[in-house]
This record gives structure tokens, C-alpha cells and sequence, in this order.
């Protein structure tokens, strides 16, 4: 069942094109490492003021709202060019160890974000001042931090477990 | 230097006992590519935030010079973590990117990228309100970061593009 869904994703017509195309696959990578510095380099502006490493002069909320467009637009980005680099050799990727993981951690972090926007910034609007935030704030900051580096790291290792360039 | 001597250069390199080790230890590479990567996300990520500020997209509720304050050290700092990285890199396939025309290209690239912040960062050390004293200086700020911006997209889309070029 999954076996035949990744064959019939590797088969579809712009599976093909990206696989078998000169320069299209670099091309798509191009973008879906802009996109992921953008990703990680937003949410760790976030994480930062969180945890309390960086902009401290100014509020937790002011920091996600005008970091947070950068997030997701970069984040859909990431993941379209990411889903069409996967269609190109699903099958591969597909029993990728570090790719698994890959997609099992970025899970994970949003889980963390969903559980802090749910359940724990109640009151952030007043974490305006230089004063440390509560602890389950930096907790979830560190967490992300940590998920977010360690996607970095698995992306990478997918790149020299399988058999493209380097 | 000749592309001879260039050429004798990354055999040298290669051959030396610490760049063996960086071929023959499979994680290093991984390792140290992830490292650059997250350097590569501070700074563009950093520069992106601050170009968006002049461009007056986001974060217009903080004047330039707080902006610049809070984005700059994150735009610097990371930048011996990138050559140092970076020098690793080369040094475990030297003939990879020092032959390379897009890795040249790079470098460029980043020159004229470290010389546009400057250009943005050099006028507020003597006046913080220098960017937003009138509508010119505004247009030439905007001008600056709409130049920043691109470069930055090319510097990835050539560090890319070192894996798929081959060396002269």
C-alpha cells in the first residue's frame, strides 16, 4: 500500500521531470535551503527572545508578529520544494532512515508550538521587559531550538545515506 | 595563481594528514555542513528582518537603529563560524570548490553582500536617526536593502550549486 503509493508518487509526470531533468533538482533544492534558513533563522529569533538570549529589550509577542509572516510563508515554501525533491526518488527517500526521523522531528516541533500557543502563553503579552520569561516559556524556546538543529542535521545526513551529490 | 599551481595547491591539501581524516571519518562532513547551514539561517534570517525594516514591511514599530542594533551582531557573528566551517569544507575536497567557478562566485557574492551591510551599518555609528532623517536618505535605505536581498538568495543558490558544477 505505502510501497505502491510512493512508486505511483516517483511515477507521476513531474516526479519524472525533476529526476530525469539536467538542472531542476538542484534548482529545487536551491530554494528549499533558502526557505529552511528562513525557517530556522526566524523561529530561532523566536526561540532566542523566549529562552532569553536576544531581544530583550522588546516583547515576546512584538517579536513573533513580525518574525511569524516569515515563518510560514518560508515554511510552505519548504515544504512544497521539499514534498517535490521527495517525489523525485519516493521510494528512496521514502526508506530513508534520516529522513523518517527528519519528518518525525519537524512533527515534534509542532507539536511544542501547539501545545505553547495552546496552553502556555497565557500572559505574554506582558513579557515585554528584560526580565527572564517564566520557565515553561524558556522550556519551550530550548525545546524548539534543539528540534530545529537537529532537523538541520538530519536533512543533511539524508544527503549522504542516499546516492545524489553532496 | 596558475590554475597550475592551483591545481598542485589542492593536491597538496588533499593529500595532508588532516584532510585525510576529513575523508576518511564519514560524519565529519555531514557535521560540519550542518553547522554552516545554521550560521547560513542566522544571517540571512537576520539580514532578511533588517532589509525588511528599511523596505518599512515589517517591524516599523522599531526605529532602523534598534533594528540594526538587535540584527547586525547575528549578521557578524556568525561569519568566522562560516569561514571557519567553510574552510573545513574545503579542506576535506579542496579541488571541489577552489576549482570551482561558482564557489568563486560565491565569495564574491558574500564581498559584495559584507559591503552593502556595511553601507547600511557604517551611517548609523555617527547618527542613529541617519536613515530616517528625510525622504532621500529613506529611498537610498530602501535601494540598499532591495540590493540585499537578492544578494543573499544568489549566495545560497551558488553554495548549492557547488555540489552540481565541476571544477575547471
Amino acid at each position: 500500500m505505502l510501497e505502491q503509493f510512493l512508486q505511483g508518487l516517483q511515477d507521476t509526470s513531474i516526479a519524472t521531470a525533476i529526476r530525469e531533468g539536467e538542472s531542476l533538482f538542484p534548482w529545487i533544492e536551491c530554494v528549499h535551503v533558502l526557505a529552511l534558513t528562513l525557517v530556522i533563522g526566524s523561529i530561532g529569533i523566536v526561540d532566542l527572545r523566549l529562552v532569553g538570549l536576544a531581544s530583550r529589550d522588546r516583547g515576546v509577542a512584538q517579536t513573533t508578529a513580525s518574525v511569524l509572516p516569515v515563518t510560514w510563508t518560508a515554511f510552505v515554501l519548504a515544504a512544497i520544494t521539499g514534498g517535490l525533491l521527495f517525489a523525485s526518488n519516493a521510494t528512496t527517500y521514502g526508506h530513508n532512515f534520516y529522513f523518517q526521523v527528519k519528518m518525525a522531528l519537524i512533527a515534534l516541533a509542532g507539536v511544542n508550538m501547539a501545545v505553547y500557543h495552546l496552553f502556555l502563553n497565557s500572559g505574554a503579552d506582558a513579557w515585554h521587559t528584560p526580565a527572564a520569561t517564566p520557565i515553561r516559556a524558556r522550556i519551550v524556546g530550548g525545546v524548539s531550538l534543539c528540534l530545529w538543529i537537529a532537523i538541520v542535521a538530519f536533512g543533511r545526513w539524508i544527503g549522504f545515506t542516499i546516492n545524489t551529490p553532496t | 595563481m596558475t590554475l597550475q599551481s592551483l591545481d598542485s595547491f589542492c593536491n597538496w591539501l588533499a593529500a595532508t594528514p588532516f584532510s585525510q581524516v576529513l575523508q576518511t571519518v564519514g560524519w565529519i562532513v555531514p557535521a560540519v555542513q550542518t553547522v554552516h547551514i545554521l550560521a547560513v539561517a542566522a544571517v540571512v534570517s537576520s539580514a532578511l528582518m533588517l532589509d525588511l525594516r528599511l523596505l518599512g514591511i515589517r517591524g516599523k514599530e522599531q526605529s532602523i537603529a534598534a533594528t540594526a542594533r538587535r540584527f547586525l551582531p547575528f549578521i557578524w557573528w556568525p561569519l568566522p563560524v562560516l569561514l571557519a566551517t567553510g574552510a573545513l569544507l574545503i579542506t576535506a575536497e579542496p579541488a571541489r570548490s577552489l576549482e570551482n567557478p561558482v564557489f568563486i562566485l560565491k565569495m564574491g557574492l558574500l564581498l559584495a553582500a559584507a559591503g552593502i551591510t556595511l553601507a547600511c551599518q557604517v551611517p548609523l555609528h555617527k547618527d542613529a536617526a541617519f536613515w530616517e532623517l528625510s525622504a532621500a536618505r529613506k529611498r537610498v535605505a530602501q535601494l540598499i536593502a532591495a540590493a540585499s536581498i537578492p544578494l543573499w538568495v544568489a549566495i545560497i543558490c551558488a553554495g548549492r550549486w557547488i555540489a552540481y558544477v565541476q571544477g575547471t
